[in-house]
C-alpha cells in the first residue's frame, strides 16, 4: 500500500470519548473508519457536515466523530436528517445506522428518503442482529439462524436492503464488507460525492451475538466467511439464483443520478416567486 | 407623510387553522413538516403554499413521527419549525416530542383536538387531549401549552409559541380544537412591525470555549447552529454540558430537573389568563378554547339575569398555575368547569380550589360542543 494512503483519522475523533463501547472484534469500528477515510478522501468539511444516527451499537458512532452530530431516536435518523437538509441543503448530512434501526422501526422513512432521493447518504452498518439489546433477531437476520428470540431458528425472510433502496429510488447503492474495508471506503467515498440519496451496505461481523449464538467463531473466523461469501457485481451479473444463494454481492449495485430533492425544493421556491 | 408612522392593520376574515400559520409565519416559521390528519389539514396546505414564498420550506412527510423528526432537525439547522396535528397524530408524535424537550430544541406542535379516543370522530371537536399535551411523552418534564379561544388568538398565540420556544428550548404545543380551527372570523392582523419576535440565543463564545448544553444563569442553555463550526453532539440520552451522554448520577440528577424547573421557575412570564367580572362573583366559571366561548356567553346570561357569576380562562394551560388559579378561585361558592372531555382540567383545579369551593363539572364528550344554555344551566343549578 502506497504511503500516500495515510489518512489522519484522529482528526475526525473526538479522542476524548475513546474508548468506544464496542466489543472487542466487533465490525463498527472497521465501518467507522472506512467513512472517516471516505470523508477525508472527498474533502468534506468537518464544520459543514452532519453525523446522524439513530439507535443501537452502531448508532453510537457520532458520538466519536467530531463533527455536528445527532444521535436520535431508535429508527428515525434518516427522518431528523431530513429536516437537517430540507432545512439547510448547504450541509453534506451522513447518516450511520443499523440493520433494526433502518429496516425495521425505520424501514418507512429508509424507503421514502430513497423516493425523494434527498442528498443524505445512509451507511448501514449491518450486523444481522440487534446487539445492543443482547441478539434478538432483525429483518435482516438469515433464514435459520439463531438468536436469543428466535432460539428455535429464524422463520422470517429477511430483507434485500439494497435492492430495497433501489426499488424506492435511491441514485446510488452499494454494498461491502469489513472484510472488503477499502472497497468500502471508496463505496461510500462515492455515495457521498454522489448528489441524491445514497445508500451503502456495510456487512459487520457482532462475534459477541451474531456469532456466538451462530457458532460462527470469533471476529476474524466471521470476517474469513465474509471473504469466503463474497461475489463481486460484475461476477454474480453471470451466476444464477441458486449459485448465489447465501452468497454477498458487493461492490457499486446501481448507480442513476436523478434530481436531488432539495435542488426540486429550489425550483418550487422559484416557482412560488420566494428568494432563498 | 403622516399615515407611515401608523402599522399597517389588516382587517381579514379567516379560518383558525389559517391564522395559526400567518402567526407562525409572522414570527419566523420557515420550515414545516407535517402528515395529513383531520381537522388540521388546512395548516399544512397552506403552509405548502405559503412557505416558498418566503423562501422557507415544506415537506409533507411519510407519517407522523417522521414530521416531528423532520421539524426538530431543522430547527438545529438554525430554523424555526413547526409541524400540526391531530389527537392521534401527537400520540405518534409524543417519543420525539420527549426527544425535543430533553435535547431543548426550539419548535412548535400545534394539536387541533378531534373527538377521541382512538380514530373517535375525525370532524368534530373535542378537549380531549389536554393530559396529553402535559403527560403525553415518557420520563420528567414541564410542558408549555397554550391555547386559543378565538381565531385572532390562534394568530397570536402562534407567534407566542415560537417565542416561548426559542426563549426556553423547547417544543411549545399550541393546543387548538375543532371548534377554533375550523371557525372563521374577522381578525384584525397587526403589522409584522408591531409584532415582538423572539429568536433563540446564539453562543457569543467561540468554537472550543462554548459548551453547548450549559444552562445559562436562567437555566437555559444556548445550543449553536449546526454547520457554523461548533462541532457538537446532540443526543436523547440525558447528557452533561458538553452534549455527551452520562450516567453520573448527579449530572442526571441535575439534567432531569433542570428540564421542568426552567419552566417552573418563569411560570409568570410564560402563564397568561383572562379573568372577567370574577371581583364580586360567588360563582366563577373555568373554561378555555373553544368551550369558553360558550362559557363567556353563560357567564353573561348569568349576569343579565343578576347572577353573581364570572370567567376565568387559561390561555396558558400547561404549566398550570396553582397560586393564580387558587387566588382567582379561592373563596367561590363553586366553580363550574365545562369541557369537551370527562374532566380533565377539573381535576386541576379541584386540586386548587380549596375545602370550601365545590367544583361543578359539565362535561359532553357526544363530538358536540358545548352550548351556552348547558353551561347557564349548570351555573343556575348551583345558585
Ligand atoms: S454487540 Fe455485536 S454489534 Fe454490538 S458492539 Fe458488540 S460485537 Fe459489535
Amino acid at each position: 500500500m502506497a504511503a500516500a494512503e495515510k489518512v489522519p483519522v484522529k482528526r475526525y475523533l473526538r479522542l476524548a470519548k475513546l474508548p468506544h463501547i464496542w466489543c472487542p472484534g466487533c465490525g463498527h469500528g472497521i465501518a467507522l473508519q472506512a467513512l472517516i477515510r471516505a470523508i477525508h478522501s472527498t474533502g468534506l468539511s468537518q464544520d459543514n457536515t452532519v453525523i446522524v444516527s439513530g439507535i443501537g451499537c452502531s448508532s453510537r458512532a457520532s458520538g466519536y466523530l467530531d463533527f455536528d452530530t445527532l444521535h436520535t431516536t431508535h429508527g428515525r435518523a434518516l427522518a431528523f436528517a431530513t429536516g437537517i437538509k430540507v432545512a439547510n441543503p448547504d450541509l453534506n448530512v451522513v447518516v450511520i445506522t443499523g440493520d433494526g434501526d433502518a429496516a425495521a422501526i425505520g424501514g418507512n422513512h429508509l424507503i421514502h428518503a430513497a423516493r425523494r432521493n434527498i442528498g443524505i447518504t445512509c451507511v448501514c452498518f449491518n450486523n444481522t442482529i440487534y446487539g445492543m439489546t443482547s441478539g434478538q433477531y432483525s429483518p435482516l437476520t438469515p433464514t435459520d439462524a439463531y438468536a436469543t428470540t428466535a432460539p428455535y431458528g429464524n422463520i422470517d425472510t429477511p430483507f434485500d436492503l439494497c435492492e430495497l433502496t433501489k426499488a424506492a429510488g435511491a441514485s446510488y447503492v452499494a454494498r461491502a464488507t469489513t472484510y472488503h474495508a477499502r472497497l468500502l471506503e471508496k463505496l461510500i467515498a462515492k455515495g457521498l460525492q454522489n448528489d441524491g440519496f445514497s445508500f451503502i451496505e456495510a456487512v459487520v461481523q457482532c462475534p459477541t451475538y451474531f456469532g456466538r449464538k451462530n457458532k460462527l467463531g470469533d471476529a476474524f473466523r466471521m470476517m474469513k466467511l465474509m471473504q469466503e461469501r463474497s461475489v463481486p457485481v460484475s461476477k454474480a451479473a453471470a451466476m444464477t439464483a441458486e449459485e448465489l444463494a447465501g452468497k454477498i454481492v458487493i461492490g457499486e449495485l446501481w448507480h442513476r443520478p436523478r434530481p436531488e430533492y432539495t435542488k426540486a425544493y429550489d425550483a418550487v421556491i422559484a416557482k412560488a416567486g420566494g428568494g432563498r | 407623510m403622516p399615515s407611515l408612522a401608523l402599522p399597517a392593520r389588516r382587517k381579514v376574515l379567516m379560518q383558525g387553522n389559517e391564522a395559526i400559520v400567518e402567526g407562525a409565519i409572522a414570527a419566523g416559521m420557515r420550515f414545516y413538516a407535517g402528515y395529513p390528519i383531520t381537522p388540521s389539514t388546512e395548516i399544512a396546505e397552506l403552509a405548502s403554499e405559503k412557505l416558498p414564498r418566503d423562501g422557507g420550506r415544506f415537506v409533507q412527510m411519510e407519517d407522523e413521527i417522521a414530521s416531528m423528526a423532520a421539524v426538530v432537525g431543522a430547527s438545529l439547522a438554525g430554523r424555526k419549525a413547526m409541524t400540526a396535528t391531530s389527537g392521534p397524530g401527537f400520540s405518534l408524535k409524543q417519543e420525539n416530542l420527549g426527544y425535543a424537550l430533553t435535547a431543548e430544541v426550539p419548535c412548535v406542535v400545534v394539536n387541533v383536538q378531534r373527538q377521541g379516543p382512538s380514530t373517535g370522530l375525525p370532524t368534530s371537536p373535542s378537549q380531549g387531549d389536554v393530559m396529553q399535551a402535559r403527560y403525553g411523552s415518557h420520563g420528567d418534564y414541564a410542558a408549555i401549552a397554550l391555547c386559543p379561544a378565538s381565531v385572532g388568538e390562534a394568530y397570536r398565540l402562534a407567534v407566542r409559541a415560537f417565542n416561548l420556544a426559542e426563549r426556553f428550548r423547547m417544543p411549545v404545543i399550541l393546543l387548538a380544537d375543532e371548534i377554533i380551527g375550523h371557525l372563521r372570523e374577522s381578525v384584525e392582523l397587526p403589522d409584522p412591525s408591531e409584532l415582538t419576535v423572539v429568536d433563540r440565543a446564539r453562543p457569543t463564545l467561540p468554537p472550543g470555549e462554548h459548551k453547548a448544553y450549559r444552562p445559562g444563569p436562567d437555566g437555559v442553555p444556548v445550543v449553536p447552529d449546526f454547520g457554523t463550526g461548533y462541532r457538537f453532539h446532540v443526543t436523547g440520552l440525558i447528557h452533561g454540558e458538553d452534549g455527551s451522554p452520562t450516567s453520573n448520577p448527579k449530572v442526571v440528577e441535575q439534567a432531569v430537573r433542570r428540564l421542568t424547573t426552567k419552566v417552573t421557575d418563569h411560570i409568570d412570564e410564560i402563564y397568561e389568563a383572562e379573568e372577567r367580572d370574577l371581583a364580586d362573583a360567588d360563582v366563577a366559571v373555568f373554561a378555555y378554547g373553544g368551550t369558553a366561548r360558550a362559557a363567556r356567553r353563560a357567564v353573561r346570561e348569568a349576569r343579565a339575569k343578576g347572577l353573581k357569576v364570572g370567567l376565568y380562562r387559561p390561555i396558558t394551560l400547561w404549566p398550570f398555575h396553582d397560586e393564580r388559579v387558587r387566588a382567582a378561585l379561592q373563596g367561590r361558592r363553586a366553580v363550574v368547569v365545562p369541557e369537551l372531555n370527562l374532566g380533565q382540567m377539573a381535576r386541576e383545579v379541584e386540586r386548587v380550589a380549596g375545602a370550601g369551593t365545590k367544583v361543578v363539572r359539565v362535561n359532553k364528550v357526544s363530538g358536540e360542543p358545548l352550548t351556552p344554555g348547558e353551561i347557564l344551566a349548570a351555573i343556575e343549578e348551583v345558585f
